[in-house]
C-alpha cells in the first residue's frame, strides 16, 4: 500500500513537473522546475533500492548540469527569445499527434502483455553486501574499460567545451 | 490495490520520454529543447533502474551511471555551442539556426 502510494505521488510529481519544463514561458522557471524533476527522479530511484544511483542524479544532475544551464541563461540575453514564428497551432498539433502515436503504441503493450502474461522468472536472491558496495565491484572489475572511456568522454568534452566558448583562442 | 509491477515504471518512462518529445518539437527555444533531452535521458535512467531492481543485477546501474556521464558531456558542449551560436547570430532560436541548409 505504502509502495503504491509512494510509485503513484511520485510519479505525478515526475510528469507533472515534465509538462512545466516544456510549457513555461520563462526559460530560468523552465530550470528551476527541470530541478524538481531530477530531484523526484532521484527518489524513485530510492524506492528502486538504486541509492548510489539517487545520490548520483542529486549530484551531477540537480548540482552539475543545471547549474551549468543557469549559468548559460545568464550570459545570454533571453529578452528577445520568441517563440519564433510559424503557426503555434501547427507545431502543438504535431506534437500531439506524436504523442497519441505513442499513446496507442504503448495501449497495444499493455493489451498484448495481459493476453500473454509472460512467466517473469522469480528474481534472483538479493545482492550481498550495499548497493554502492555492488555497483563500484561492478565498475571497477567487470566494467573497467567503459568506465576509463566515459573518463576520458569527459575530458574531451571538458576541452571541446573550452575551446567553443571561449572567444579567442 | 495491484502491486508496482516494472511496467509500471515502463509506462512513467514512456511518458515522460514522450514530454521530453513533445518539447523537443513544439519550442523554439534552444535552452528548453536541451532540457528536454535531459528528461528523456532521464527517462532511459528510469527503465534501467527499474529493470535493475526486477532482476536484482545492479548492471543496469552501472549503465545509468555511465548514461549519466554521457549526459553531463552533451550537455557542456552543447551548451558551448549554443554560446557560440549566440555570440556569433544573437538569437537562441532554433528556427534561424540554418546557416547550414543547402
Amino acid at each position: 500500500m505504502f509502495e503504491a502510494t509512494f510509485f503513484y505521488s511520485l510519479a505525478a510529481l515526475v510528469l507533472g513537473f515534465g509538462v512545466m519544463v516544456i510549457t513555461a514561458r520563462n526559460t530560468v522557471h523552465s530550470v528551476l522546475f527541470l530541478v524538481a524533476n531530477f530531484l523526484c527522479v532521484a527518489l524513485l530511484f530510492l524506492g528502486l533500492g538504486a541509492e548510489f544511483l539517487a545520490i548520483i542524479q542529486v549530484l551531477v544532475y540537480a548540482g552539475g548540469i543545471v547549474v551549468l544551464y543557469l549559468f548559460v541563461v545568464m550570459l545570454v540575453s533571453l529578452k528577445g527569445v520568441p517563440e519564433g514564428q510559424g503557426s503555434p497551432r501547427r507545431r502543438a498539433q504535431l506534437g500531439f499527434l506524436m504523442s497519441a502515436a505513442v499513446l496507442a503504441e504503448i495501449s497495444a503493450i499493455l493489451v498484448y502483455s495481459a493476453r500473454h502474461p509472460g512467466n517473469v522468472p522469480a528474481a534472483p536472491a538479493a545482492l550481498q553486501g550495499g548497493n554502492t558496495e555492488t555497483v563500484g565491484m561492478l565498475l571497477y572489475t567487470n566494467y573497467l574499460v567503459p568506465f576509463e572511456v566515459a573518463s576520458m568522454l569527459l575530458l574531451v568534452a571538458m576541452i571541446g567545451a573550452i575551446l567553443l566558448a571561449k572567444k579567442e583562442i | 490495490m495491484v502491486p508496482i509491477t516494472p511496467s509500471h515504471y515502463l509506462v512513467l518512462s514512456a511518458a515522460l520520454f514522450m514530454i521530453g518529445v513533445i518539447g523537443v518539437m513544439i519550442r523554439r527555444n534552444i535552452i528548453v529543447v536541451f532540457m528536454s533531452i535531459e528528461l528523456m535521458l532521464n527517462a532511459v535512467n528510469i527503465n534501467l533502474a527499474a529493470f535493475s531492481q526486477q532482476w536484482q543485477n545492479a548492471v543496469g546501474q552501472v549503465f545509468a551511471v555511465f548514461v549519466i556521464a554521457v549526459a553531463a558531456a552533451e550537455a557542456a558542449v552543447g551548451l558551448a555551442i549554443l554560446l557560440a551560436f549566440y555570440r556569433n547570430k544573437d538569437t537562441l532560436n532554433v528556427d534561424e539556426m540554418n546557416s547550414m541548409k543547402w
